[in-house]
């Protein structure tokens, strides 16, 4: 649905005297799949929301090739335009429209003659549960529901492709869980979702692949277990009565482990396959053992060795 | 066609939002009215002319250029709001023509303008200000050109600087010695030489001139036509130059 080979951007930017070229994304390969929910994870500077705008047309590549939903980026941006929708960090109402106006405005600029864009518009509405302030004007809207038109507003052609730059950013927990169901609701409608966001935890959710970008380029791509299972596996802890760790340490000798005061752990390949493994092991030897518990490498123990450093510092 | 479309569309848009406040219409009338009434009677005796109605046939065109002029120009401050609440860039992820974009909000400005020029004219009208209407078309066709001039060159400037605090400076940097250049207030026939001889290269004193025209019923003065064809020409640049502005990549 989208592929991407080599695409780049650089910027000139003037501190003082100096003029300095600022390498924004250099040479970005993105394969994305049809149907799919893609994850574009980075620190903030990293390039995603440059390499968002550079596919959304909104910005001209230097270099590189981009083919989205079938048309080609660089040759055919007007095809690109009609076949994707995106939706930018900051907003895009106005604060003196209704949500029922700019979503049949925003149609009818995508070719919709006028009352087909009406008809769209009130499904839309519906879709999203905002019918009930449709015929509000946006500045009395709270921080959900603005966000909700702004994605009603890209989808409201019925795209192939949605770009959704921070999506959740600066929504309380409960509009982000309401605005990831909404994502997965336009991908069961079929389309191809392509987010970027700087919160693990989202992406690790959310995503069924992500690549993470660092720097202007891309330093890992995959499912967001494989990218997990990849650097370590998981960790398995047993904690156990301090006389019992050496009975426990030879009973589960097979496994890679390191002793401590009042437990042992484990390095596995999958946890979940391995406790129960591990628990027959102690039972056969007779080791009485106080808890269990099955630690899982998060993101941001991947960002941390593709690039040296962790995401929540950076 | 689908430029008409676009246009119409955008143009509706920016209409509706305009009448929701109509009171801009009238802000935007105040200051020339006050003109009107405060500035205006000086002039019998200034200009040493017989009768008020002759010295408001002075001076209610230029009146009406400097709004034209000014009420253009400082258009670019709404697009710096649309600029910052993401509605440009939202409508540039669409294939909405370019131009569309421009020109709805251009046309708008030309028809709140035109607006405003009638009110001021109904206005003089009561100060025994006579004019045929077909020169009055005239002049308001002129107006139009002005305005639908000075807004695209505000918007295009707008795109470039994006911020209010770059483009307010800028816009008065430039309005005021375009205003004291072209007659506006007080005709340069006052003016010695070399006065005179650097408002000859400011389009606006052709502009004025040429209403002035229309409004001494002098249809056939060069002026007319002279003035007429410069603010065609420069507002087909402007319009030309704004558009690109609005295709062009943005950061």
């Amino acid at each position: 649905m989208i592929e991407t080979r080599g695409l780049r951007k650089s910027f000139k930017s003037r501190q003082g005297r100096a003029k300095k070229t600022i390498e924004a994304v250099r040479g970005v390969d993105l394969d994305v799949s049809d149907g799919e929910i893609f994850g574009f994870l980075g620190p903030n500077g990293a390039g995603k929301t440059t390499t968002l705008r550079m596919l959304a047309t909104l910005i001209e590549p230097d270099g590189g090739t981009a083919t989205i939903a079938g048309a080609d980026l660089r040759t055919d941006p007007g095809e690109v335009r009609r076949r994707i929708g995106y939706v930018a960090q900051g907003g895009s109402t106005w604060d003196g429209s209704t949500a029922r106006e700019e979503l049949v405005l925003q149609a009818r600029l995508y070719g919709a003659a006028k009352s087909a864009a009406q008809a769209r518009t009130a499904e839309v509405l519906e879709a999203f549960q905002l019918a009930d302030y449709a015929d509000r004007k946006c500045s009395t809207y709270s921080g959900g529901q603005r966000r909700r038109v702004d994605i009603a507003l890209g989808i409201i052609h019925a795209p192939r492709v949605v770009f959704l730059d921070e999506p959740t950013t600066g929504l309380d927990p409960q509009s982000r869980a309401h605005m990831w169901d909404e994502v997965r609701r336009l991908r069961a409608e079929g389309m191809t979702v392509f987010i970027t966001t700087h919160y693990l935890d989202e992406a690790d959710a959310l995503c069924d692949r992500i690549s993470i970008m660092d720097n202007g380029e891309i330093v890992a791509s995959g499912t967001p277990a494989a990218l997990k299972r990849e650097i370590s596996g998981d960790v398995v802890r047993v904690d156990l009565p301090v006389a019992s760790v050496a009975a426990a340490a030879q009973a589960l000798s097979a496994y890679k482990l390191e002793t401590y005061e009042d437990n042992v752990r484990l390095y596995v390949e999958d946890g979940g396959v391995a406790i129960p493994q591990i628990l027959r092991a102690l039972d056969a030897a007779e080791v009485p053992l106080a808890g269990i518990q099955l630690h899982r490498p998060s993101l941001d123990d991947v960002f941390l060795t593709k690039t040296g450093r962790s995401l929540r510092e950076s | 066609m689908k430029l008409l479309r676009d246009t119409s569309l955008i143009f509706q848009r920016q209409a509706q939002l305009l009448l929701r406040n109509p009171v801009w219409i009238l802000v935007g009338v105040f200051q020339p009215v006050m003109y009107l009434l405060l500035f205006a009677p000086l002039l019998k005796p200034a200009l040493g002319v017989d009768s008020t109605a002759e010295a408001y046939q002075i001076f209610v065109p230029g009146l009406l250029v400097l709004l034209a002029i000014f009420g253009g120009l400082f258009q670019g401050f709404g697009l710096i709001a649309e600029l910052r609440a993401g509605v440009i860039e939202r409508s540039r992820v669409t294939p909405v023509s370019r131009l569309a974009l421009l020109l709805g909000r251009s046309l708008r400005d030309v028809v709140s303008l035109i607006a405003q020029a009638v009110i001021i004219t109904l206005l003089a009208l009561l100060f025994d200000l006579r004019v045929f209407l077909g020169n009055l078309l005239l002049a308001y066709l002129m107006l139009a050109l002005i305005s639908l001039m000075t807004s695209a060159l505000s918007y295009g400037i707008a795109l470039v600087v994006k911020s209010e605090d770059a483009l307010a400076p800028l816009m008065n940097t430039v309005a005021q010695p375009v205003l004291l250049l072209s007659g506006i207030l007080l005709p340069l026939t006052f003016a010695p030489g070399w006065l005179q001889g650097i408002a000859d290269w400011n389009p606006f004193s052709w502009a004025v001139n040429g209403t002035r025209a229309l409004f001494r019923g002098d249809l056939g003065a060069p002026d007319v036509w002279q003035g007429l064809l410069i603010m065609a020409v420069l507002a087909f640049l402007a319009v030309g130059w704004a558009a690109r502005e609005f295709s062009r990549s943005v950061r």
